[in-house]
């Protein structure tokens, strides 16, 4: 199709879709005269039934807790996704890392780069730490302690090089934490199921409200979340990192590009 | 200006679903996707919001004190983590495409090849 007819369909979809949008604005209520029943009901039980002050982490991973791990397994599949298509190819073999790109020119890591990701490095792992740690009582959670906790590995690989970067996350470690958490989800449900036959039941005592060991199984939940979102990004990271230093296509006159044609 | 919010999530949808529309670059495709994408972020905020409420965060706040509605804010936290890897998946696609067939634009990957 035309650029021209796409912009002709484009339209016509667009004020299809205005029209549809005014219509349900119209029965909308104003902007900040929220009345939903939901929410309205959790902000005034969920305090007293599950002892979490972050009322978003007891949403998240309680009283939603079954879709979150649903959710949870979209970011595994992701990832998995990303790392299945991100293997060496057929007409590709995986070289030691080299960190230069090898059509241009890089300019080296500057100094202050370095001291700068060096320095910040431990308080943005122990901030991961604490947001993940934290996820039950005060704004943050596994996902986004998780995201920090990828962070700090991003700031080795500016600070660093790459092998500084495998250095921290050696082997198949960043795969092993995203699989650890997706199943130690899964593991608490089925605890749940074990203990009180509901899954995902949150039956470990609730504690006093305030505390790091309240909430019953919402901090072990936010723990698991944190290592795979953690483990996910630094894979994801690595990955896309390893397609510009690591794979590299064979060269079609050698004799290894010979062996992979004949192979295929 | 009560439905300014609403409006801005309209019109993020739309931009972004014009950008697919006619986009000539894979990784362009893959952004107007997150742009479309935050747009219900946007709305479902907008839907929580109250007027004068504090965040459903009850640390120094009564049980029971306005608070805006946490459950749109758990469905846009999860998603905003979630999407970022989808998009990873997808410019991951991009990457293999180009080498595959040397380009990034979607009109010239009109044929099939094993």
């Amino acid at each position: 199709m035309s650029l021209a007819s796409r912009r002709t369909v484009f339209l016509v979809a667009a004020v299809g879709f205005a029209a549809l949008f005014l219509w349900g604005l119209a029965g909308l209520p104003d902007f900040g005269a929220y009345d939903g029943v939901y929410g309205e009901t959790l902000n005034r039980v969920a305090l007293r039934q599950r002892h979490a002050t972050n009322l978003v982490a007891a949403v998240t991973f309680d009283y939603r807790g079954f879709d979150t791990m649903g959710e949870e397994y979209i970011l595994f599949a992701a990832v998995v996704g990303v790392a299945i298509l991100m293997r060496a190819q057929r007409d590709e073999e995986e070289d030691a890392p080299d960190d230069d790109a090898r059509d241009r020119l890089t300019p080296r890591t500057s100094d202050a780069v370095r001291v700068l990701g060096l320095g910040v490095f431990g308080p943005i792992v122990l901030f991961g730490i604490y947001v993940v740690a934290h996820g039950h009582l005060t704004p943050g959670g596994g996902f986004q302690g998780g995201v920090v906790l990828a962070t700090g590995v991003v700031l080795v690989y500016l600070a660093g090089r790459y092998s500084a970067l495998r250095g921290i996350t050696p082997g198949a470690s960043a795969e092993f934490a995203e699989a650890a958490g997706a199943a130690g989800y899964v593991g608490v449900g089925l605890l749940g199921l074990l203990a009180s036959g509901t899954f995902l039941f949150n039956w470990l005592p609730f504690g006093t409200t305030g505390l790091l060991t309240s909430a019953g199984m919402i901090p072990f939940i936010n723990l698991f979340v944190g290592l795979e979102v953690a483990g996910g990004f630094v894979l994801i990271l690595t990955e896309f990192l390893e397609q510009t230093l690591v794979v590299r296509e064979v060269d079609s006159g050698g004799p290894e590009g010979k062996r992979e044609r004949d192979r295929s | 200006m009560s439905f300014a919010p609403f409006a801005v999530a309209a019109w993020l949808f739309v931009i972004g679903l014009y950008g697919i529309v006619t986009s000539r670059h894979l990784i362009h495709l893959v952004i107007c996707l997150s742009v479309v994408q935050s747009s219900t972020y946007v709305l479902l905020l907008a839907i929580g919001y109250r007027t004068g409420a504090a965040a459903p965060i009850f640390v120094d706040t009564k049980p029971g004190a306005p608070a805006v509605d946490p459950v749109v804010q758990a469905l846009t936290l999860t998603d905003v983590v979630v999407g970022a890897t989808v998009s990873a998946l997808l410019l991951a696609l991009a990457v293999q495409v180009h080498k595959a067939s040397g380009t990034f634009d979607p009109d010239e990957l009109d044929t099939l090849r094993g």
